[in-house]
């Protein structure tokens, strides 16, 4: 017979109706699924036992995709076909798998503006496709696990990942024919995981120490919302660093010379990973390496002996700590709890210094593997609509500031970043030049006042816009931000009801540290765009009077001005040109108003002029 | 009447009571519904109900309403693994029949 589990007194389930969820940790080195059973939340295994799969697919030219501990075993083997650590490529571009590229022994496919393509025995695939064979794993071993379909989940995505990075995950599970109920950040998901969300309102710190990435995220929890309030870290720092310090100390130690065969530089670091994970119980290990020559070797190493060999790598992710603490504007004493998460924050040292820092003991109670799955598990769960009365609606915020490009360059921000989502916000907008009949939209992301300086995500163009005089048009520009952190922008003329829309799909993508370097280079700018902004705007206001006048002059300046009056109209113009692409806004003000005042005359005359054509052939009557 | 847990079965109710915390026991209930007629219910108990029957076996409350009661008088339940899924199985001498998912049934 079906196996049951407890439910929520009254929540529940008709038979065939059960509301099955799962949290995934979809991990650049590993991968788990978890769930909530009789109201505990445990990440799931496989027949073997293992909770953590692999991150690791292997494409064999039958077709077939291996996916887990299998594939990567046979990395080495195998290397072009086996692909690791396709997080990292997840709703990239061209430009940044170049760079990338560099890192990854793949072929990438050969073709332009597409999404790059990995070619393996079985076919080309993209990032999302081997992140849907391993999301299809998680999914078989959820319904094997729970015997029965599930009805939705909930995935974890790093904090700094952009809208195209979440696109690219979200487009993978569906690919896998998983429903995902939402997206959810790793650091909040880890917060969940041990409560913090029903506990006080205050800063959170989540220190995530995984085998080749490090994160450190600053969360502000605030009326049941977690607020990212800054991230950072090192895409390329992690617990195998810490193997290769203990390697490269044992080479020195037996003597080692010749480091180029590669058989033997691998047993010493799979000693020394074996080594690293023994001292994290103990205060002494003993290794044993064969060397070249056949010959078998014992080394004994202390924990203190790895402190020392660890601890400039520590240093470097409490600087990072230091950082975004600074980012977020609070100090360590703020932070009331730092929650451990990833493999690499079971050693000890790790554990001590961080606790140290923050003066506190790092909450270390959840296997730091599991956490997020576990946090990400709880979230499905209520989701599913298995907890009575929505025992917490957790909500996020956006990484960064959406918005506009406006005249001149400048971004107008409609959805500034920290705001929780979903969120929809609209704006008016209207048109700079007479008869202008189509505007294009240009999206942005960042924190800089200019546009250069933020991301581009979208452009697109509103057309069919009534021809009206410039400023005449209302152009309702809605940005709207699902749970998911995905955006709708939509532009919609109000007087024709013309509209267009855009929805941020995969394009580029930017690095984690690149993310960082936008908020930062946004404070240390701040004054500098200030002044960018206020001499953008006063150009703008620059190229709108001469474009008046300009239209003015043409239409009927030869009518109603003299050649005189035309001169000094004209040199006013041309000296607010000149100015105008100077960069004294004091400057440039003047000029304007120089401009204003020669056409003063001309402009009541042409108010006179227009009147006047408006009442001929009517009698004085019809105006009383 | 009676009601009756195995080990394994007391331990695994023990275990998710702690881990969430609050609950005073277990409630067992027959809902009218499924494939095959009538289904069984699993739910934890903050607060008992009017007509409540309370049975207490390895130290676990079992808590069941007198309508569902004349259906589930005798029943044993286990705790059990099969394959990758696990969860709560009941023996019920009622039992007549079932559907074939074992989800529902008549007696």
């Amino acid at each position: 017979m079906a196996l049951l589990q407890i439910s929520e007194p009254g929540m529940s389930t008709k038979p065939h109706e059960h509301r099955l969820a799962a949290g995934i940790d979809l991990g650049t080195t590993n991968s788990l699924v978890a769930t909530v059973r009789s109201g505990v939340p445990a990440t799931l295994t496989d027949a073997e036992g293992d909770y953590l799969l692999p991150s690791v697919v292997r494409y064999l030219s039958s077709g077939e995709a291996i996916v887990g501990s299998r594939a990567r075993q046979a990395a080495a083997d195998d290397p072009y076909n086996t692909i690791a650590s396709i997080k990292r490529l997840m709703g990239r571009g061209r430009e940044d798998v170049t760079t990338l590229a560099g890192r990854m022994p793949y072929h990438f496919v050969d073709e332009e503006n597409t999404v790059p393509r990995i070619h393996t025995a079985a076919g080309d695939f993209t990032a999302m496709q081997v992140s849907a064979d391993i999301l299809r794993v998680l999914k078989q071993r959820a319904e094997d696990s729970l015997g029965g379909d599930l009805s939705g989940v909930v995935i974890t995505v790093p904090a700094y990942f952009d809208d195209a990075q979440r696109q690219a995950t979200k487009d993978a599970a569906t690919l896998a024919g998983l429903n995902v109920f939402r997206l959810l950040n790793e650091p909040t998901a880890a917060a969940v995981a041990y409560g913090l969300d029903k506990g006080a309102e205050g800063i959170v710190a989540v220190y995530d120490l995984g085998g080749g990435t490090f994160d450190i995220s600053i969360l502000r929890l605030n009326k049941g919302v977690f607020e990212v309030l800054s991230t950072g870290g090192d895409s390329a720092l992690g617990g195998d660093d810490f193997d290769h310090a203990l390697a490269e100390w044992m080479i020195e130690q037996l003597g080692v010379t010749d480091t180029s065969d590669p058989k033997l530089m691998r047993r010493i670091l799979n000693a020394a990973h074996e080594a690293k994970l023994a001292l994290s119980d103990s205060l002494e290990t003993r290794i044993s390496v064969e060397l070249a020559d056949g010959e078998r070797r014992e080394l004994s190493v202390s924990r203190e002996q790895l402190n020392k060999l660890i601890d400039p790598l520590i240093n470097k992710t409490v600087m990072a700590c230091r950082r975004a603490l600074r980012d977020a504007d609070v100090t360590a004493g703020e932070v009331l709890d730092v929650v451990m998460v990833g493999g690499s924050t079971r050693v000890p040292r790790v554990r001590e210094r961080i606790s140290e820092f923050f003066g506190r003991p790092a909450l270390v109670d959840i296997d730091p593997d599991q956490v997020v799955a576990i946090g990400a598990a709880i979230q499905a769960d209520i989701l599913a609509g298995n907890k009575p009365d929505e025992e917490m609606l957790l909500l996020d915020v956006i990484p960064l500031s959406l918005g506009i490009e406006t005249m001149g360059g400048l971004t107008e921000k409609i959805i500034p970043r920290n705001t929780t989502i979903p969120v929809a916000r609209a704006q008016e907008f209207t048109t700079f030049k007479d008869g202008q009949t189509a505007m294009s939209i240009h999206v942005v992301q960042g924190e800089r006042e200019v546009v250069d300086e933020c991301r581009s995500l979208a452009r697109f163009t509103l057309r069919e816009i009534p021809p009206m005089v410039a400023g005449a048009a209302r152009i309702r520009v809605t940005f709207q931000v699902d749970a998911d952190g995905l955006l709708n922008v939509e532009a919609r003329e109000e007087t024709s009801g013309v509209s267009a829309n855009v929805e941020v799909k995969p394009s580029y993508g930017l690095t984690d540290s690149e993310i960082e370097h936008m908020l930062m280079d946004s404070m240390a700018h701040a004054r500098d765009d200030m002044q960018a902004r206020a001499l953008r705007e006063q150009q703008v206001e620059a190229d709108r009077v001469i474009e008046a006048i300009q239209a003015a002059l043409h239409k009927d300046g030869g009518e109603l001005l003299s050649t005189d009056e035309r001169g000094l109209i004209e040199s006013a113009r041309d000296n607010l040109i000149e100015r105008r692409n100077g960069s004294d806004i004091g400057a440039i003000k003047e000029a304007i108003k120089a401009v204003e005042s020669a056409s003063e005359e001309y402009v009541a005359r042409r108010m006179n002029k227009s009147v006047q054509s408006m009442m001929a052939g009517h009698k004085v009557e019809e105006f009383e | 009447m009676a009601i009756s847990l195995t080990e394994k079965a007391a331990n695994h109710i023990q275990g998710f009571l702690d881990q969430r915390g609050k609950g005073i026991g277990l409630r067992l209930a027959v809902k009218t519904s499924g494939c095959s007629g009538m289904a069984y219910v699993m739910e934890f108990v903050d607060e008992l109900e009017e007509g409540d029957e309370v049975f207490e076996d390895r130290g676990i409350k079992v808590i069941i309403d007198p309508k569902s009661l004349v259906y589930l008088d005798g029943t044993e339940i286990d705790f059990a693994k099969e394959g990758l899924n696990e969860g709560f199985k009941f023996s019920n001498p009622n039992e007549k029949d079932r559907c074939g998912c074992g989800e529902s049934f008549t007696v």
